[in-house]
């Protein structure tokens, strides 16, 4: 047996379908020097992929998640090996109908056609359903299933025919070396590898392999049973895999699948059963595969009656026998998206796990883009591995969070629904005053952060029918009436906001102002006491973080971000830092808490509490001091997300709480109030046509389309900047829009409020498509309590992107008019700004 | 009409290699789950077949811990119709004592109206390999004993058997009240239907605890054998491979000249 090469350039860990799909990307891409490693035989060496189901429903809610689904199915596709079959999603209740109504918005916004049907044309396809147990289903016709085996093989032998790979099987990898933060040497039972990188594409077992070299994967395996029953009569005469659609019974969480005579039946629905990754069977010990365990009945019981009231006389035929039946491994993560890219614990070990089979091919080549030149066509920033902190990669944190998330696979999860376990985990230092004035936490990367405070309610008698009250319980779940009072208390008076959750991290040394000029794309040669707020964009010009920058000092600049992505935001730096050392990241995130203080009173509030003077001549808009507040020396930066007057005021932590105490007394002769993050993130923002990352702006996104540009480009080269031009010097293919609802009756009178994610259409339905190929859907939704409209926010083709544009939007399968209110980033509200720079 | 009484062990379902627990008094189950041996699965079958035949009904019993109740309900999703497990500690219980544990339930069925005029078992436990119950078990009810059975019929009050004798098929024909010890290979057992399934979750098992101090086993300790070493022999490659192998399958008897 052949024993591994000495050196390689990189070696790939795994021959499941990622691994599979990586080696063939790679070699696409012009790697060479490619080492492939399983510990399992091929072309089925025990893995996930082994005994996957192998079918494909593109429509997910995540546009990232089904671009990389949809990308698949075409790999499949070209390779043979995709035959479609069509699927239902039936609904057992009016609830779920509604849920499927709203997949209808998902399958328009991503352009996949999609129909809602009823349960007579179910039976149409699918002749064994009995009828009467649905409502309705989800007809996607472009549903297929793949042969996940033969992919692989296929895609490893193109790898081997343009000489860029060496495979070898029945290795397993015992340990890593890592040396000065960066990976050596792969060491297998066939020898040792010497190499640049390694990538763990080892499905359940990647958590232990990231462990050899030092590093976190933060996923678990699970099960996930399944039961095949056959021969069953009515399918006797089927020829080949499958000539049925398939069946999602989306309130049992279960599937039914049928596979030649057989019907497979899987759940989701059983308790959550984790395993240890450690703790798999070893090839040799298991009985089948090792990710396919025995079966345990009694959790499955339940799935056998509810799959039986579906489908009684097919399934209910005694002649047709439980053949076979197992509990199989999958990979569960705690936010339930995939674990892709460069650990940010060591250099060179990379992470392509916890990918289902339908995203495998998908994730192959957004992997090998992603090594090749950093910038793969898709937006990552959901699934980098980089997006943790480190008590989410924490074996207690994803125990709690898959094991919450394991039931929602089929479920129906709103769009602000909020976790459950684990919670309370990183708290700001008013906390207890914030839970005594009634906040009602969301979380965001650990942080509790009040998203409105039960103790503003009198301000709702205040304002009356303002604040935009929600009728249907879908719009107003997760969110209350009190964010929009909150919002016009702070436009009339004040607010002060608890912003703890702010990454915030310096960047130091004789060579910071150099590597801070190459990273922003705004004008970083400014004077200490500067804030820029400014774009960071990749090589292709997306978008990867818009953050401020103060400089503190010549060799100092404090880069504060958001809490969601900012651990990505802190990697891009630190990644490009300059090599000989002359600059530095230093994370202070735990150790400032900020809090925001804005209104028209802003400057009363806070002038009662200084002797400095803080007057708009001695503290300009976009500057930044140190003020003495009482005994407490704070940062200052006069700077506001809300648009209104105000400042940002950074403190270390452990004075937050005074901090937090001296501005609410002295703001309560003013009628300030504490404000939440209802109206920080959304409503405050959205009527300033103010961006979010991760929302509006992503890697796919640019400053141009995002309406975003400023009169000038500074001339020193920073990254991305080649593209930018260009970019600017072309008409745009899209253009980032803000829309206002006109008439949110819907046909049965009820008032609707969309929540984001929904198409926006022509009056007449017709889809709209940009330049790139991409419909039009809601990137940002919201209250715009001051100006009295619910407002949305999408990219639109450029002909579509006219104000006063008369359109539509979709939400849940009614159509409701808009209008075009700006066709570029003038705010709804106080259009000139005159509020921040007062 | 005849009424059958199946014996089946709970016992680690082993594949591949076998795990030994720390005290070595029984296999490590951990990754491969539990089921019962092949003979019994053909037992089952058996009973389910002779009662269908015969109108009776087939009883599955088991000595060994609360978790039987998973393969007894197994059997009787696959027709067997209620379902007795003596709750025992089996590192505790010898052979003997299963023999007099099962003896035990068919003297109190008996008494109580029901006789098990078949008691049907697996010709050896597949984790212990004792080869002693059934035969332990006929001498405390006083009953022929018959093992290495691959198939039962009735013809009556009587009961036919078939086995591999050293010299061909044997046959046998004992009367009934009998005991048999079956081999697999005689019939193919068949797996649950669903609905099978459903009825086996709400049929009735009784639970019962032996009343005797059991004798035990005597076995010190399991040991595990030296795994084989599995050689290759790669016979060629290519086409010029191709009269290696056509010696190697003649060799083996798959295909004649």
């Amino acid at each position: 047996m052949a024993d591994v090469p000495g050196s390689a350039r990189v070696v790939v860990i795994g021959a499941g379908i990622v691994g599979n799909s990586l080696v063939y990307h790679l070699a696409r891409l012009g790697w060479r020097d490619i080492v492939q490693l399983d510990k399992g035989p091929l072309p089925n060496p025990g893995g996930s992929t082994g005994h996957a189901s192998n079918f494909i429903f593109p429509v997910d809610h995540s546009r990232e998640i089904t671009d990389l689904t949809l990308d698949s199915m075409r790999q499949y596709k070209e390779m043979d090996v995709f035959t479609e079959c069509g699927g239902f999603e039936v609904a057992r209740t009016e609830e779920r109908m509604q849920e499927l109504r709203r997949r209808m918005a998902s399958a328009k916004a991503w352009g996949i056609p999609s129909e809602l049907v009823t349960p007579e044309q179910v039976v149409e396809k699918v002749p064994f359903l009995d009828p009467s147990v649905i409502v309705g289903a989800f007809y996607t016709p472009s549903v297929g299933v793949v042969d996940s085996l033969r992919a692989g093989t296929i895609m490893r032998e193109r790898a081997q025919q343009l000489d860029a790979l060496t495979v070898v099987a029945n290795a397993e990898v015992t340990d890593m070396t890592v040396e000065a933060g960066r990976i050596k040497t792969v060491h297998t039972t066939r020898g040792d590898i010497d190499t640049e990188h390694v990538v763990i594409a080892c499905g359940v077992w990647s958590p232990k392999l990231a462990k050899m070299a030092g590093v976190h994967i933060p996923l678990t395996p699970a099960v996930h049973q399944m039961i095949s029953v056959g021969p069953v009569p009515q399918l006797a005469e089927t020829t080949g895999e499958i000539s049925f659609p398939i069946v999602r019974d989306m309130d049992t969480f279960c599937y039914e699948r049928q596979h030649g005579s057989d019907m497979e039946v899987g759940s989701y629905a059983h308790r959550p059963i984790l395993h240890n990754p450690e703790d798999i069977p070893s090839i040799e010990q298991a009985k089948l595969s090792p990710t396919e365990l025995p079966f345990t009945e009694e959790d499955f019981d339940p799935q056998l009656e509810q799959a039986l009231e579906l489908m009684p006389e097919l399934l209910g035929n005694e002649q047709a026998e439980i053949r076979y039946a197992i509990n199989g491994l999958l990979s569960l993560t705690p936010d339930g998206a995939p674990i892709l890219g460069e650990s940010p614990e060591v250099k060179g070990v990379w992470s392509a796990a916890a990918v289902w089979i339908k995203e495998g091919p998908g994730v192959g080549r957004l992997l090998a883009e992603w090594m090749t030149d950093g910038n793969p066509e898709y937006d990552a920033h959901g699934t980098d591995i980089a997006r943790f902190y480190p008590h989410q990669r924490s074996k207690e944190h994803v125990a709690a969070r898959t094991s919450e998330g394991f039931n929602k696979t089929y479920g129906i999860v709103h769009p602000s629904e909020q976790w459950n376990s684990n919670r309370n985990v990183r708290l700001a230092p008013m906390h207890a005053s914030e839970r005594d004035l009634g906040a009602e936490f969301f979380e965001v990367a650990g942080w509790e952060r009040p998203h409105w405070y039960a103790s503003n309610e009198a301000l709702l008698g205040e304002y009356g029918d303002a604040v935009m009250p929600r009728e249907a319980e879908w719009d107003s779940r997760w969110w209350s009436p009190i964010i929009n009072a909150e919002h016009l208390a702070m436009r009339e008076r004040a607010g002060y906001v608890d912003l703890s959750a702010f990454v915030v991290f310096d960047v130091v040394g004789r060579g910071a102002f150099g590597a801070v000029q190459r990273i922003a794309v705004g004008q970083m040669n400014v004077a200490p006491g500067k804030v820029v707020y400014t774009p960071i964009i990749d090589e292709r010009g997306g978008f990867r973080a818009d953050l401020t920058i103060m400089r503190l000092a010549e060799d100092r600049f404090r880069v504060v971000t958001g809490g969601a992505h900012g651990n990505l935001d802190r990697k891009w730096f630190s990644d490009r830092m300059p090599a000989d050392g002359s600059a530095v990241v230093v994370d202070l995130t735990s150790a400032f808490t900020t809090i925001g203080l804005w209104g028209p009173r802003a400057r009363d509030i806070l002038g009662s509490l200084t002797e400095s003077d803080i007057s708009h001549s001695a503290f300009g808009f976009g500057t930044c001091q140190n003020l003495e507040l009482g005994s407490l020396s704070v940062l200052a930066s006069r700077i506001s997300y809300v648009g209104e007057l105000g400042w940002e005021l950074h403190v270390p932590m452990e004075q937050g709480a005074r901090l937090w105490d001296l501005v609410r007394a002295a703001g309560q002769p003013h009628g300030a109030v504490p404000v939440g993050i209802g109206v920080y993130g959304t409503t405050g923002r959205i009527e300033k046509g103010y961006r979010a990352f991760g929302a509006e702006l992503d890697s796919e996104r640019t400053i141009v389309e995002a309406g975003m540009m400023r009169p000038k480009v500074k001339d020193a080269d920073f990254v991305g900047r080649e593209a930018y031009l260009k970019q600017r010097d072309n008409e745009p293919e899209s253009i980032l829009c803000t829309v206002t609802v006109d008439d949110h009756t819907s046909a049965d009178g009820t008032k609707r409020y969309m929540l984001g994610g929904e198409p926006i259409v022509t009056r007449d339905g017709e889809a709209l498509v940009d330049g790139h190929g991409h419909r039009a859907y809601v990137t940002s939704a919201g209250s715009a309590p001051s100006i009295g409209k619910h407002v949305l926010m999408a990219y639109l083709p450029p002909d579509a992107a006219v104000l006063g544009n008369q359109l539509a939007v979709d939400y849940f399968e009614e159509r409701y008019p808009v209008t075009v209110a700006a066709a570029d980033a003038t705010p709804l509200f106080d259009p000139d700004n005159s509020r921040v720079r007062s | 009409m005849t009424n059958v009484l199946v014996c089946i062990k709970r016992v680690p379902d082993v594949a591949g290699e076998v795990l030994l627990s720390e005290d070595g008094q029984s296999v490590d189950a951990r990754h491969v789950g539990f089921t019962v041996s092949p003979h019994e699965e053909c037992a089952v079958e058996l009973a389910t077949r002779v009662t269908s035949a015969s109108g009776g009904t087939a009883t599955v019993l088991s000595v060994g811990p609360a978790d039987s109740a998973e393969q007894l309900r197994n059997a009787m999703a696959v027709g067997c119709s209620d379902a007795v497990l003596v709750e025992a500690d089996t590192v505790q219980f010898g052979p003997a004592d299963i023999a007099e544990a099962i003896a035990d339930v068919v003297r109190t069925r008996a008494a109580a109206g029901t006789s098990y005029d078949l008691v049907l078992l697996g010709n050896d436990a597949a984790d212990t390999g004792d080869f002693q119950v059934p035969v332990r078990l006929a001498y405390a009810l006083d009953r022929p004993v018959l093992t290495g059975i691959s198939t039962v019929e009735l013809a009556g009050d009587r009961v036919v058997a078939r086995g591999d004798g050293p010299d061909g098929t044997e046959i046998f024909e004992l009367p009934l009240p009998a005991v048999i010890a079956v081999m697999e290979g005689g019939v193919s057992p068949r797996y649950p239907s669903i609905p099978g399934r459903m009825k086996a979750k709400r049929a009735p098992l009784e639970t019962v605890t032996p009343d005797f101090e059991p004798k035990g086993s005597g076995r010190v300790r399991l040991t595990a054998p030296t795994p084989r070493v599995s050689t290759v022999e790669i016979l060629g490659s290519g086409p010029s491979a191709a009269p290696a192998v056509v010696d190697l399958l003649l060799e083996l008897g798959v295909v004649s000249k």
